[in-house]
């Protein structure tokens, strides 16, 4: 027997699931999370869902894990302290940083000045000097800088980060300051940046190398005790953590490289989704995950999430690979307004967030919600969480009456008024991901998970005629399904910056081979033998002269037989003719070139349902009203857990379970699949 | 409006109701499309100026020509009213000279394209984008000549023509501008770059129309125009009074010997109604820092002004144009007659900003910033690469120190154009012979106040090889002031030491400036004014600020600040100093600019080591009117 074990820590519940990994059969459990150590939830619950399942802890032999201790500790800015050593004359980088104020013209007058993620007094000057070329135009000297490094003794610094001009190319000087730091500073972790990101940018490189080492105490810290708690408890398997781009790396990798772990949260709802488009062989997938505050979308396209060379969290966007999600501040809590000035109906960005919550949740709630919206046209229901948990909905309806009254209309006109704009603000993110790279959305399907994903997935398939639209079984927990079955991954980057003129096919073969040896032995470490590697290449490409390149997949052997240069210069004009409608008689530049080896992927079996005989009266549970068109319609509701495979059922209706409710609107039909997701579609 | 639009079906848009949310639908909808076009613009433009630097602005607007979303203001009314021709289906308008739509762009490296969207027959809504081109031909690299004394001087002059013609491009009117410039690749792509932005918002007008209705779309961008105008007009009765205030400030001088040259700016309300008079600013320039000033863009940069200082949260069009009334001189430096040059503009650009800020928040002065949008600073460098014999050309901006302000410090060396960034050391050294070797801000060159003006920076540049640069920069010789007792900022100043250790001054417009290799530009910018009393600001703020290399020991002493050898506040010492300079001061005005010019003239080369610009004489109106 074996198993393997995926843990998702949310802001309210830590999700548990356990996979046979023989038969596929599933055991779910949740446990209140505990955000002073979220560890502390991620054990009990990992003991509970396997005590459930009556599995013992030595047969689990993965442990997968997606975490926001990262994540939070940069949203709460209760990262370490990080001194930063920089080139002679760049002390003030992250002071100065690319000098943009956001927002429009005049929006200087009220933007706040931002302190530098290592501050200022905890910066200091290493005399040396690399040129663009990766020669020496003044070596390192030592003695000075151990003259600067002093400055920092006083300051309490946690962390350590060098950051040299050019180092990109030739990381020499960075190893030289790094050995000299070590000595003087034998207790700190010490990172390089020609290690974390080996990319043209001082100000990028600087910021993601500062990063990395302000979560670096913490993210250890964290593991270290997750790891001990584990062994303790006799699991013997291997720990690995979500990264921001959906792959599984290492404890140890975890703890040197938590820069990786930004993005872990939301790269396991986009996990999850991928396994579920799997089993209902679904390739192309648009993801709308809504929770009480954001909503996260993201695409994917031949069932491969669409990644980006960069992470952001909050104010902070740094150069790691992350799966491209688009995060709105649109969810359950968002709070429906009219300001005084314009009299525009307005929903969010402002939340009532779990305390005090929506208006219908009766926690001392106020201002109308996206929920109370809801509430009020029918979608939700008055008895949530299987019915141990009931609905205001007069207090929902005297919340959103105000909004109407703002606005001079009805009641039923403000709440679907407020449905209509929240939905819209997520339409606005899932064109980002899609129309605005270049998809049609009407070759994708939409599937809607987390807690208020299925509410809105229909609306959204109608608004972006995307469908199927794709409820998945148990979608709040969709996140732990995730993290158990996705695959280890190991990413190595070199900056390449030249012109196809100037360089072969030969050339680049070999710098191709010298990054998948690395990733190679990389994962080899991780205990993946390199026959079961899958390795896959990458190259940016641009027209000499822009700043943004197009990443291309590529195959080494192409480049080894000498075609591999003229193949990516059609593909690269190929896609930005679809990008961006022209191409230029310009040389093609290659900016950098990636390897990425990635383990076997998990066979999980999925579990199906029952089959039935397409009517799903024996799920009903009883009869209901909502809005449809305007007007309240007669609707039923249905118990999920008792619809079998095959079953139809009609809108309008609403489709109740544990953790979530699935509108199914007028004019639309669901079919439930052998794995027991929900498909809607017109009817 | 003499250009006459040809459309298929002249049946006029159906007035409809919009419902509220329908109309917050397509306002969101009309906003993401915008940050579609700048995505679009970055993605693929060449010129680190626009696609680093992000010098480009993008509009959509209605079937009218206003502005419903972008930034700078619609381009297209002052178009409309000078085109002479027709405009149809498929057409697609490309122009880059200021005098062919009543200075809409302001100089000829501004190229604009303006889409006329037509749907089911009718012209139905317009897109819009300009960007600043690197070069376009003309006496000096970079296409700026300081010392133009005609508009025929600096490059190529694109009247409006249609470079799409009933859908057709006119490859060989490109071919005939590209040829006349230096950098003929970043043109096309930077071209080509503007033109997909435009279709994008094109693409998305039609989307909007096709899930909406054509009468809707019009309707709402009629509504969202309406709704600005009632914000704008209860914005404007509640904030600007009857009495009228005044407000001049100067740009240093012309490049060529004169200055300063003033800009003065009188605003008052009638009614409902603000009336910004430009009446007192100096005539026009014989040499190249004039500013064609489009009244309507200058109702845009009062409206957002009005927003950000009052009330942030108003979305911003042009609907509320009714309510203002520009009035500028004819043949003054900010409506010079044609062919005035106007390519060294973007110092009386930069000063409005700050003028405009003086004038509104003078009569509240809890408001009211400090100065220090004072210009964009150049960088020209160009060359025949030693190795290959390939030209190259930088045009790099520079930024300076945010004023202090109301809501806090300023920051440092930020940029106060919106969207703009700097170009990575790293690239600069990669792609050009040059080594960035100093880039940081300058302690003690934000003023003092309780809340400090940004510093300016100081950009040192080891040249790698022979090459040519120009620099383009003011508040040299003026200082951005300070205000509610704040103290002005630091002058900008440009420092060039040759490899043999010989240090010049040079001025902060200058061309055909040759260098060589080991010759180090220090290239320094100006820091922003300060906000509020420097003697309340908490002494251990500058405690920390010395740790930080952003102020000194010495640039304590303006705050009334000791701070002791090891850099710990003395407070004995402190309390006595501060009690010392409250006693010793008058009143604290609410404006400091610093010494007044005669004085300025005076010292001028002592502390600048620039000899001091000659005041302007004008022989009125015998050169303006020679000029017609």
């Amino acid at each position: 027997m074996s198993y393997r074990l995926g843990v998702d820590v949310g802001g309210t519940f830590t999700d548990l699931l356990v996979i046979d990994n023989d038969s596929g059969q599933t055991f779910r459990t949740k446990v209140p999370s505990t955000p002073h150590d979220p560890s502390e939830a991620v054990v009990s619950g990992s003991k509970k869902v396997c005590a459930d399942a009556g599995v013992n802890a030595e047969d689990i032999n993965y442990f997968m894990h997606g975490t926001t201790v990262a994540t939070n500790a940069v949203l709460e800015g209760k990262g370490a302290r990080v001194g930063l050593v920089v080139t002679e004359g760049y002390r003030q980088i992250l002071q100065i940083a690319r000098s943009l104020v956001p927002g429009g013209l005049a929006a200087w007058i009220i933007w706040p000045k931002p302190e530098p993620m290592a501050p200022l007094e905890c910066t200091v000057e290493a005399p040396e000097r690399m040129a663009a070329d990766g020669s020496t135009v003044r070596a390192l000297d030592e003695a000075k800088l151990r003259e600067n490094l002093q400055a920092l003794k006083g300051e309490g610094i946690e962390a350590l980060t060098i950051c040299l001009m050019n180092s990109y190319v030739n990381g020499a000087h960075e190893e030289a300051v790094a050995k000299v730091c070590a000595e003087e500073f034998p207790d700190l972790p010490i990172t390089i940046s020609s290690d974390i990101l080996p990319e043209m940018q001082e100000y990028e490189r600087a910021l993601t190398t500062v990063a990395n080492s302000s979560v670096r105490p913490v993210v250890a810290r964290y593991v270290q005790n997750l790891k001990d708690e584990l062994d303790s408890w006799g699991m013997q398997g291997k720990l690995n953590l979500l990264r921001s781009d959906g792959g599984l790396q290492s404890a140890d990798k975890s703890k040197e490289a938590p820069v990786n772990l930004l993005m872990s949260g939301p790269a396991g709802g986009v996990s999850g989704a991928l396994y579920v488009a799997k089993t209902a062989d679904l390739p192309n997938i648009l993801t709308l995950d809504m929770g009480g505050t954001s909503t996260d979308v993201a695409l994917i396209e031949n069932y491969e999430p669409r990644l980006r060379r960069e992470t952001s969290v909050g104010d902070l966007t740094v150069r790691a690979s992350s799966l491209d999600i688009k995060t709105v501040g649109a969810g359950g809590g968002s709070i429906a307004h009219v300001p005084e000035l314009t009299g525009a109906l307005r929903v969010g960005p402002e939340s009532a967030g779990a305390v005090p919550g929506p208006v219908a949740y009766g926690k001392g709630g106020e201002a109308p919600t996206v929920t109370d919206a809801n509430v009020v046209l029918g979608y939700l229901p008055e008895a949530l969480l299987g019915g141990t948990f009931k609905l205001d909905r007069e207090g929902a309806k005297k919340a959103v009456q105000t909004i109407a009254d703002a606005l001079g209309i009805t009641l039923l006109e403000a709440a679907a008024g407020i449905i209509d704009i929240v939905n819209e603000n997520m339409f606005g993110a899932l064109r980002l991901v899609s129309v605005q790279q270049g998809y049609d959305p009407r070759d994708f399907a939409l599937m809607g998970f987390g807690g208020a994903g299925p509410l809105h997935a229909n609306a959204l398939g109608k608004l972006m005629n995307s469908w199927p639209v794709i409820i998945p079984p148990s979608p709040g927990v969709l996140c732990a399904y995730g993290d158990a079955t996705t695959r280890l991954r190991v990413e190595a980057q070199r900056s390449f910056n030249t012109a196809a003129p100037n360089t072969t096919d030969a050339d680049m073969a070999a710098v191709l081979q010298e990054i998948a040896d690395e990733v190679t032995r990389e994962l080899s470490e991780e205990g993946v033998a390199p026959a079961e590697q899958e390795l896959r290449f990458e190259i940016d490409v641009r027209y000499t002269g822009q700043a943004f390149e197009v990443p291309l997949a590529v195959k080494i052997e192409d480049f080894k037989a000498g075609n591999g240069m003229a193949a990516l210069e059609k593909a690269f004009d190929e896609e930005h003719e679809r990008l961006f409608t022209f191409n230029l008689d310009v040389a093609h530049e290659f900016v950098n070139m990636r390897a990425t080896a990635l383990g076997p992927e998990p066979k999980v079996e999925a579990q199906t349902i029952e089959k039935g005989d397409g009517d799903p009266s024996g799920a009903k549970l009883r009869d209901h009203e909502m809005v449809v068109d305007g007007k309240m319609a007669p609707a039923i509701i249905y118990q999920r857990s008792k619809l079998r495979s095959g079953d139809k059922v009609l809108g309008p209706a609403i489709i109740t379970e544990m953790d979530s409710t699935t509108v199914v609107m007028g004019g639309c039909v669901a079919d439930v699949d052998d794995f027991g997701n929900i498909l809607i579609n017109p009817a | 409006m003499t250009a006459e639009i040809i459309q298929s079906n002249t049946a006029a848009f159906d007035k409809v109701d919009v419902d509220p949310v329908t109309l917050d639908i397509i306002e969101n909808a009309l906003r993401n499309a915008r940050i579609e076009m700048d995505a679009t613009l970055f993605r693929t433009a060449m010129s680190p100026g626009i696609r680093e630097q992000g010098d480009a602005f993008p509009l959509i607007a209605d079937h009218k020509g206003q502005m419903v979303v972008g930034q700078f203001g619609s381009f297209i009314d002052g178009f409309l009213q000078e085109y002479k021709g027709q405009i149809e289906e498929g057409d697609m308008i490309w122009l880059s000279d200021p005098y062919s739509c009543q200075g809409a762009i302001s100089h000829n490296n501004d190229w604009l394209i303006l889409l006329p969207i037509f749907r089911n027959g009718r012209l139905i809504s317009w897109a819009a984008m300009f960007g600043h081109q690197t070069d376009v031909g003309g006496k000096v690299p970079g296409s700026l000549p300081t010392d133009g004394g005609s508009i025929f001087e600096e490059g190529v002059r694109i009247p409006p023509v249609k470079i799409y013609k009933k859908g057709a491009y006119q490859e060989d009117i490109v071919d005939l501008v590209i040829h006349q410039v230096r950098m003929p690749a970043w043109c096309r792509s930077d071209l080509n770059a503007l033109i997909a932005s435009c279709r994008m918002a094109e693409r998305r007008v039609h989307e909007m129309c096709e899930r909406f209705g054509d009468e809707i779309y019009v309707a709402a961008t009629d509504e969202l125009l309406a709704r600005n105008y009632r914000a704008m007009k209860q914005l404007i009765s509640n904030s600007i009074g009857e009495e009228a205030v005044s407000f001049q400030d100067y740009l240093c001088d012309d490049g060529v010997g004169f200055g300063p040259y003033k800009i003065k700016c009188t605003m008052w309300r009638e009614g409902e109604k603000v009336v910004l008079d430009f009446e007192g600013t100096d005539p026009q320039s014989a040499a190249s820092i004039n500013f064609y000033l489009n009244e309507n863009m200058f109702k845009m940069f009062f409206g957002i002004y009005m927003i950000m200082v009052f009330d942030p949260q108003i979305l911003f069009n042009d609907g509320f144009y009714d309510l203002v009334e520009v009035r500028i001189p004819e043949g003054s430096l900010l409506k010079p007659r044609f062919p005035a040059a106007l390519s060294c503009r973007t110092h009386a650009l930069g000063r409005i900003f700050d003028v405009l800020g003086a004038l509104l928040g003078q009569r509240t002065p809890e408001f009211l910033n400090a100065a220090g949008f004072s210009s964009s600073p150049h960088l020209m460098f160009s060359g025949f690469e030693r190795n290959t014999g390939d030209w190259f050309q930088l045009f790099q901006i520079g930024f300076g120190g945010i004023p202090g302000r109301p809501f806090g410090d300023g920051p440092d060396g930020h940029s106060l154009w919106p969207g703009f960034t700097n170009v990575p050391n790293e690239f600069l050294e990669r792609y050009y012979p040059m080594r960035i070797e100093r880039y940081e801000t300058v302690p003690d060159s934000g003023g003092a106040g309780l809340n400090r003006g940004g510093n300016g920076i100081i950009m040192s540049y080891r040249f790698l090889q022979t090459g040519t640069i120009a620099i383009h920069d003011d508040r040299w010789f003026t200082y951005p002031w300070g205000v509610n007792g704040g103290e002005p900022g630091m002058r900008a100043k440009k420092i060039l030491i040759k490899a043999d250790g010989t240090e010049m001054v040079l001025g902060n417009k200058q061309d055909n400036i040759t260098v060589e290799e080991g010759d180090l530009l220090h290239y320094i910018t100006w820091g922003g004014g300060g906000w509020g009393d420097p003697l309340e600001r908490d002494p251990a703020l500058l405690e920390l600020e010395l740790k930080r290399g952003l102020v000194t020991a010495e640039g304590a002493k303006a705050y009334g600040v000791v701070l002791d050898a090891a850099g710990k506040v003395d407070t004995a010492a402190t309390e006595a100093l501060r009690a010392k300079m409250r006693s010793e001061r008058g009143e604290v005005p609410l404006f400091n600019a610093g010494p007044d010019i005669e004085t300025l003239r005076a010292r001028c080369l002592e502390e600048t080591g620039l000899p001091a610009p000659i005041a302007p004489v004008w022989e009125e109106p015998a050169m303006a009117e020679a000029a017609e």
